[in-house]
């Protein structure tokens, strides 16, 4: 079941502390980078390259930068942020699984989805499709998604995540009311 | 080794509890964005607000290595990315780690979102050199108070960035407390069924 709001606030409170304190604050959607890189790579192995001093880089520029830190996670998958991205997986597929699921009815599209634009799953499907798109594209060009900025941002007083939260909630809250109008 | 045991457990623990406040579901985040069901915004402020008082007072006391510190570059991209982001984010009921988190959990659209994200990202690393190019993507990774030990500049330099962030922490801990569950009044004409 659900957890009420003060005891999944508190628990996630104390992952978010637990990463800080042991490792780095969380973050997520640079993994998509690294993911593309490496299906990039093993289509075309010359992506990602290693100069003779032992530093990676790129051809392509967004993986170059900042001293190839990209390319180098690309190179090396097995690097605590990419399995940090597959744990979380396994531990919302175990969460889900010992709460029985997802309901059937909700597989393909949640309830509110349903009540405002009907059951047509082509249509949730391409609109799933470009959302992906636009928040992946909207969270590398602002260097930090939902996790990395509003969270793990906010929680350090790090001015980039007020900002990041500002622009989220500002696009984002008037879509809802405008697209969601009718109740689930 | 440890480093990858650590990432098994935290990121493990991360998507656990993610799916159990609620954030794998886009029932949940689409009633937050419209301001109808505020539970899971009360959740995360809590959260975020836990985070800060515990890591800051952490840090105060020499328990927490400041150096764990991870502040990003403010700069207008930040704002305008995060523009793109809402509006995928409303539309859907997904952001990133809850979409591939929600896909684990068995929605088939968090799947098919998941999808548009990496052609997304993708197509961020290509147009990548655009933005830099247009001088967006510079700036500075500020903290709000100087945090000491930390190699980030403060807004307001005067200030203890430790008992800032404390300060910051307790009114988000507050503001999710007197939050009310629900804005937006109620519809007035009931969809027809």
């Amino acid at each position: 079941m659900i957890l009420n709001w003060k005891m999944g606030g508190l628990a996630l409170g104390l992952v978010f502390f637990a990463a800080v304190l042991l490792v780095k604050p969380i973050g997520v959607s640079t993994q998509f980078v690294i993911l593309d890189g490496i299906l990039w790579d093993a289509v075309s192995p010359d992506v990602v390259t290693q100069t003779p001093d032992g530093a990676y880089t790129s051809s392509n520029a967004y993986l170059a930068k900042s001293g190839g830190k990209y390319a180098k996670s690309v190179a090396n998958p097995v690097n605590y942020s990419f399995v940090f991205v597959l744990a979380m997986l396994l531990g919302a597929f175990a969460s889900s699984f010992l709460r029985n699921g997802v309901p059937a009815g909700e597989r393909t599209m949640p309830a509110i989805w349903r009540a405002n634009f009907g059951d047509s799953t082509a249509k949730r499907f391409a609109v799933a499709f470009a959302s992906g798109f636009v928040v992946l594209y909207g969270a590398r060009l602002a260097g930090g998604c939902t996790s990395g900025h509003m969270m793990s941002g906010m929680m350090q007083t790090a001015i980039s995540g007020y900002i990041f939260a500002a622009g989220a909630f500002a696009a984002a809250v008037p879509t809802a009311i405008l697209m969601f109008r009718k109740e689930a | 080794m440890t480093t990858i045991i650590l990432a098994l457990v935290i990121g493990a623990a991360f998507g656990a509890v993610l799916d159990r406040v609620g954030a794998t579901n886009p029932n949940y985040i689409g009633k937050m964005l419209n301001l109808t069901n505020l539970h899971l915004a009360k959740a995360i402020l809590l959260a975020i607000g836990v985070g800060s008082v515990l890591m800051f007072a952490g840090q105060m006391m020499g328990l927490v290595d400041v150096g764990h510190m991870s502040v990003k570059t403010a700069y207008a991209g930040v704002f305008i990315g995060g523009l793109l982001l809402g509006v995928g984010w409303a539309a859907s009921g997904y952001c990133p780690g809850t979409g591939i988190a929600a896909a684990a959990s068995g929605r088939r659209d968090a799947l098919v979102y998941a999808a548009g994200g990496l052609v997304g990202a993708a197509a961020y690393m290509i147009t990548y050199p655009m933005w830099k190019s247009a001088g967006v993507l510079s700036g500075k990774a500020l903290t709000l108070g100087a945090v000491p030990g930390a190699k980030y500049e403060a807004l307001v330099p005067g200030i203890s960035g430790d008992l800032a962030g404390i300060a910051v922490g307790v009114v988000l801990i507050v503001v999710a407390f007197v939050l009310p569950e629900r804005i937006m009044a109620r519809s007035v004409a009931a969809p027809a069924e």
